[in-house]
């Protein structure tokens, strides 16, 4: 058996005096795609937010691509090969689209300019512009190309699908099927059982801070129900 | 009133401006990535010039070298200070920080005065401007000192790389970005805390510069900062904090009108600047390039 790319045991998260995260356990295999499903609040952000270490105070173990990084502050998570897609998306609208594709420093086996521009044409054509002058499609696809540039092993998405038009969730979820094919590993959070189900090969259910079910692709089809009712309000 | 004395005016206004300008935008550079308003700058500026004094006394440096090497030295102590106390106040409410460089203020400029009188015995020295900079430039229509001619462009210089770099480089972008929202930058990979650091450096930096081209024409004490900066401070209300052309631009433009408001109507001569900053912050809290907090 092959070691877990990413291996989170017993995580508890707080904001303040408010108790988040119950002691979480879940794992991603090396270019699986696993996601969360849950209704608002949760604790799906918060889940994201404490792996990749942007979310500061949180007990338990942290373990990816083989080291404890609980411990170390984001960019240095990041420099190991995690990348995280915020559910805000993150664009800054103090940089130009250009500077925004930019400003993750480049590693070996990452995404160069080129090959983002030539995926995304519309990045270059809008090169010059603010980041916020981008439709919100055009945004997702920026904020999931961005951190492509150093050449993440395991992306985390938080709701890429949220508030998007069908056909540019459908293009969403063809590039997150192509980059997953590339092999990289995908923690996708999401409340759209359609998108989540057509690319994850895993899903773990989220209720107030728990993990309270696990759900294989090829289970899906008949525990439906079920999660269709853990998702509804 | 004659179009020359009006003339000699604007450049006596310019020079101040200089001043002004350098100051402001040390300021706005780190306002806008620390979120605070650095209290400690006129202290620093003050120690530049005290630097370049020190350095002529004590190696026999002459003002060319002093000009790059006391403000990289009062880059490295703002950095120095930065990591080790500044740093320590992030996210708590603003007070403490301004407690923090008051008394930090205090201390240099006592330091600075114990020093001054105890190894040279004075309280204030005169600083010799370079000989190639002495003597006076025909302009034409006025006849104006070399050396302040020299400040006014260098400062103008210095401005616009500065402008140039945090506007329309990747280190620029950095900066904006992590000014923007630290929180993602950090996260795709930036160790956002150095270049705070750095950044604090370049903005304290720029303050010890303004206080070496200050040191020839005012002379070197351990208070010539405390005055400056709160005309400096009411330029950048004036401007609008954080923006870093509005600076660069109130800078100079209250310089030359409160040098020639000056020479038009006397009396006005020292309050001119704060009947600006009232009427600005009437018409404009925000400041002539000022966003609202949010819009920025
Ligand atoms: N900054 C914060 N301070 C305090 N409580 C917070 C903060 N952010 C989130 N919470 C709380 O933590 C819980 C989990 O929030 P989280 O954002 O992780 O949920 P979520 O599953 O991502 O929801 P959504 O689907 O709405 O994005 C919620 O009860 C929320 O109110
Ligand atoms: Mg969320």
């Amino acid at each position: 058996m092959t070691a877990a790319l990413l291996d989170v045991r017993d995580l508890n998260a707080y904001y303040g005096q408010s108790h988040v995260l119950h002691g979480l356990n879940l794992r991603v295999m090396p270019g699986e795609v696993v996601s969360l499903l849950g209704r608002n609040g949760a604790g799906k952000t918060t889940t994201l937010k404490s792996i990749m270490g942007v979310l500061r105070s949180r007990t338990g173990s942290v373990t990816f691509d083989g080291a404890d990084v609980l411990r170390l502050p984001s960019h240095r998570i990041a420099a190991r090969g995690m990348a995280w897609v915020p559910e805000e998306r993150g664009i800054l609208s103090s940089l130009s689209v250009r500077e925004n594709v930019e400003l993750p420093p480049a590693r070996p086996g990452g995404w160069s300019a080129e090959r983002v521009y030539e995926t995304f044409p519309v990045l270059r054509e809008r090169g010059q512009h603010p980041g916020s002058k981008l439709s919100g499609g055009e945004q997702q696809m920026l904020a999931i190309v961005r951190v492509l540039r150093s050449g993440p092993k395991l992306l985390l998405l938080d709701e890429p699908s949220e508030g998007l038009a069908p056909v540019i969730v459908q293009r969403i979820g063809d590039m997150v099927e192509r980059l997953s094919g590339e092999g990289l590993a995908v923690l996708l959070v999401e409340q759209n059982l359609k998108f989540a189900s057509r690319l994850a090969d895993r899903h773990y259910v989220f209720v107030d801070g728990r993990i309270v079910d696990e759900v294989k692709r090829d289970d899906v089809q008949a525990r439906r129900d079920d999660l269709v009712r853990y998702l509804s309000v | 009133m004659n179009t020359q004395f009006l003339l000699i005016q604007v450049f006596n206004g310019l020079v101040n401006g200089a001043f002004y300008a350098l100051l402001s935008l040390g300021l706005a550079v780190i306002f806008g990535m620390l979120r605070i308003v650095n209290f400690m700058h006129g202290a620093l500026y003050m120690l530049g010039a005290f630097v370049a004094f020190a350095l002529g006394q004590i190696l026999g440096l002459g003002f060319w070298p002093s000009l790059v090497l006391a403000p990289l030295l009062v880059a490295l102590l703002g950095m120095a200070l930065e990591r080790t106390l500044l740093s320590r106040l992030y996210g708590l409410e603003p007070s403490y920080n301004l407690l923090l460089t008051f008394g930090l203020t205090l201390l240099t400029q006592d330091l600075v005065k114990q020093v001054m009188l105890s190894q040279y015995a004075v309280s204030s020295a005169p600083y010799t401007t370079p000989t190639v900079l002495t003597g006076v430039v025909n302009l034409g229509f006025v006849v104006f000192p070399k050396y302040r001619l020299f400040v006014i462009a260098l400062a103008l210089v210095v401005c616009l790389v500065t402008w140039f770099v945090i506007e329309k480089t990747r280190v620029g972008a950095i900066v904006r970005a992590s000014t923007e929202n630290p929180v993602v930058t950090r996260s795709l990979g930036i160790d956002v805390g150095k270049w705070v650091t750095g950044v604090f450096g370049v903005g304290v930096g720029l303050a010890g510069l303004a206080g070496v081209l200050a040191a020839p024409i005012y002379s070197v004490e351990p208070y010539m900062g405390a005055e400056l900066i709160i005309t400096t401070f009411a330029v950048v209300v004036i401007g609008g904090m954080g923006s870093i052309l509005g600076s660069i631009v109130t800078g100079f433009a209250v310089g030359v009108l409160a040098a020639v408001g000056a020479a038009v109507y006397p009396p006005m001569a020292n309050t001119l600047v704060f009947v600006l900053m009232a009427v600005v912050l009437l018409v404009r809290p925000t400041g002539l390039f000022g966003l609202p907090e949010g819009a920025r």
